[in-house]
């Protein structure tokens, strides 16, 4: 597919080719999936919505429901507020949801819709709650999506009810899979400590199959942890560029204690995690944390020789390059070309600190890329190893290099959004990814006088 | 806490011109202003400037990205008045008001709004056309609004248009109209048709700047009449008009009038008096 791409480096200022991005909308639709009987709605015409519920379904392999405020040509001269004031009025009538979650879209944006002003003009039943975020698509990317609904939860719903903080922590987890969530609550919770995760997915994007059908299934953080949030001593924002702007709004807002961390994939930010946790509350390590960490040095210990030294290429969303490129430093892998498709100087700030720190020369970082030049990166001097989303699949068939499939959205494969790549069981299926795929392209390439039984 | 005000009016009824030596004079008085021009036609900050030196955000965000400094688009002016041009496209091209909603955006992301400031100043141009015209006026922006007019039929019809505007906005949020401030055009009977204007607004006319030639020298030499001729009458006018703005309590929100009753109050004050 990619043999149309000349040879030979082109230039390109103007536009992208092959983005690394996807919609804000995209990122605001799945953290809104993440409140408890929530239901995602669209300011804007049908087709924006039914693109992000469909990629969003792609990646997931879960229904993913979400309305629109189905603009004609009459709303864009008009402006939408009558649109949306119908919406509000049938979603409660029809859906019943607890919350709606309010989008806007390129046109509602450019038409300059004032949305809170019509929320508040909007009949809302007693109890119910309708919150809403800006993402114009033209800025950022999903991930900008995603941190500005966040934000929107803390700043329509967060509630300070005094001075005196309760002993809980509130952990935003990024633009993880509900898996990765999952596996955060069950680290937090091992630790004795009470959580509130905002957004949540889990329960929701990764619920069981039942003879019943629930419109809103069981998972979520509901509007009352929301709103205790403000009462917590303490949030860690996992990932800069998805969480820190919720965080931040929560510091000022209630006074809460924000601590900005990587999201915690890998050997280094899953120990920052626990120990930012561990020193705040002054909390035990408990030994099973222990012994999963223990397994994990075992591991690097014994196959450090599978991947010691191959070069490899990550891309994706900022925060879980960041990440990935942290960890791919400890496994002792040389990261190479790092690049995302969300703006950010602080991403290639970030990136080539952990390089210099590790004394790694000679790679190329980029933020705003895309992945036409990632590919001519790759073309001009080649990678052992590409980590990242399903779009990386037609760079490693044309160049011959084998892919780790990590972040979002992956298409192409299954099962992916349940299996957590955070924490120290994260580590272990890190390895083993990376490591297999090395191995396995060693046994294809191998002569049959080199083809081992033993690895 | 600073005050964020909001000027609007009919098209080259002298906005940038009243604002500007509002803001003079209000600088003159110790004042910490910024002045955010939103017209992209860019000249709302040219007389605190002394001329047209400044780089726009949206030409600034167009040549050099998201990452942009504060410096690079927020110049001081006349007395340390911070000034900004949010620019916009060309005539005939683009979203003018998409540009202001950017504008805006960008100044709050970048922490242009401290809190050292006593007064934030929006010049807005001309009819409250758009979402994108009215972001000013948007909850937690400009509470106060002052709606520059003269006696002349269409710059009444605008600012009563532009009252409905504020009518929709204020109901929902806190923004509130301070007054008319008429901009005299020598018609007759001027000062009490305004008057009567704005009474039916339910507002006040918070101050009549008579017309004086001096603006127009002043504006020439590409200075507010406060920096080119403090000494003269009409800086005083000037320093009047800042005073009457700054200690002003008369903060409504405007019932605008039907064109009937418009045109009817224009004959009443505007011509019969004149005839009589």
């Amino acid at each position: 597919m990619l043999d149309c791409v000349p040879e030979g480096h082109v230039q390109h200022t103007v536009g992208k080719i092959n983005p690394a991005k996807t919609c804000q909308p995209i990122g605001a639709m799945y953290a809104a999936l993440g409140i408890h009987a929530c239901l995602p709605h669209s300011h804007g015409s049908q087709g924006c919505c039914a693109y992000h519920r469909m990629h969003l379904t792609r990646h997931f392999r879960e229904q993913v429901l979400a309305s629109s405020s189905s603009f004609t040509e009459g709303a864009s001269v008009f402006g939408g507020a009558s649109n949306l004031k119908t919406s509000i009025k049938n979603i409660f009538k029809i859906y019943n949801p607890d919350v709606i979650a309010i989008h806007t879209t390129c046109l509602s944006e450019t038409i300059g819709d004032d949305v809170s002003t019509i929320i508040k003009q909007s009949e809302i039943p007693e109890g119910k709650v309708v919150i809403h975020t800006n993402t114009p698509s033209y800025v950022g990317s999903h991930i900008t999506g995603f941190s500005n609904m966040c934000k929107s939860m803390v700043s329509y719903l967060a509630q300070a009810d005094g001075e005196t903080k309760k002993e809980q922590v509130n952990v935003i987890p990024g633009f993880t899979n509900p898996g990765d969530m999952r596996e955060i609550r069950r680290i937090v919770s091992a630790l004795g400590i009470k959580l509130i995760m905002f957004p949540d997915t889990s329960g929701v994007l990764d619920a069981p199959l039942t003879n019943k059908y629930q419109m809103y299934p069981d998972g979520g953080a509901t509007v009352a942890e929301i709103r205790d949030s403000g009462n917590s001593e303490l949030t860690i924002a996992l990932g800069s560029f998805a969480s820190n702007a919720a965080a931040d709004l929560l510091q000022e807002k209630c006074g809460v204690t924000g601590i900005p961390l990587k999201l915690p994939i890998g050997l280094k930010a899953t120990d920052d995690f626990i120990m930012a946790l561990k020193d705040w509350f002054g909390v035990e390590i408990p030994r099973d944390l222990a012994v999963e960490r223990g397994q994990v040095i075992d591991t690097l210990i014994d196959t450090h020789f599978h991947y010691q030294g191959k070069s490899v290429a990550i891309f994706g969303d900022p925060d879980h390059v960041i990440a990935m490129t942290e960890f791919a430093i400890t496994m002792g892998l040389v990261p190479k070309y790092v690049l995302t498709g969300t703006p950010g100087k602080e991403f290639e700030a970030t990136i080539q600190k952990m390089l210099d720190d590790a004394g790694i020369t000679g790679s190329k970082i980029k933020a705003e890329g895309d992945l036409f030049e990632l590919h001519e990166w790759i073309r001009e001097e080649k990678v052992d190893l590409l980590i990242g989303t399903s779009y990386g699949k037609y760079i490693a068939r044309k160049e011959d290099i084998p892919l780790v499939r990590f972040g979002f959205p992956i298409l192409d494969r299954a099962i992916h959004p349940l299996m957590p790549v955070v924490g120290y069981r994260g580590c272990l299926r890190l390895i083993e990814q990376i490591s297999d795929a090395l191995l396995e392209r060693r046994d294809r390439d191998a002569l049959d006088e080199d083809f081992e039984l033993i690895l | 806490m600073k005050r964020q005000v909001a000027i609007y009016g009919k098209g080259g009824i002298g906005k940038s011109t009243t604002t500007q030596n509002t803001v003079a004079a209000l600088a003159e008085a110790g004042k910490k202003i910024m002045v955010v021009g939103c017209d992209p036609k860019a000249d709302s900050t040219r007389l605190l400037l002394h001329g047209l030196c400044q780089k726009t955000v949206l030409d600034t965000l167009r040549d050099e990205g998201d990452d942009i400094e504060l410096d690079a688009i927020l110049k001081p002016g006349f007395k340390n008045t911070m000034c900004v041009e949010s620019g916009g496209p060309e005539p005939g091209v683009g979203c003018a008001g998409r540009g202001i909603i950017t504008s805006i955006n960008l100044l709050e992301s970048l922490g242009a709004y401290t809190d050292d400031l006593n007064y934030v100043f929006y010049d807005v141009l001309g009819d409250v056309v758009c979402g994108g015209f009215a972001m000013p006026i948007r909850e937690g922006k400009a509470q106060e609004i002052y709606i520059v007019a003269s006696g002349e039929l269409m710059a009444l019809y605008a600012a009563n248009n532009i009252s409905k505007g504020i009518q929709k906005y204020a109901t929902n949020g806190k923004v509130r109209l301070g007054g008319i401030i008429c901009n005299s055009r020598k018609v007759d009977n001027e000062r009490p048709l305004l008057e009567a204007f704005a009474k039916e607004l339910g507002s006040q006319l918070i101050y009549f700047v008579p017309r004086d030639n001096l603006v127009q020298r002043a504006e020439i030499n590409k200075k507010t009449v406060i920096d080119f001729d403090p000494t003269s009458n009409q800086a005083n006018e000037y320093r009047n008009l800042a005073k009457a703005i700054d200690e002003n309590k008369m903060f409504v929100i405007p019932k605008p009038m039907t064109q009937d009753r418009l045109e009817e109050l224009m004959m009443q004050h505007g011509f019969m008096d004149a005839i009589s």
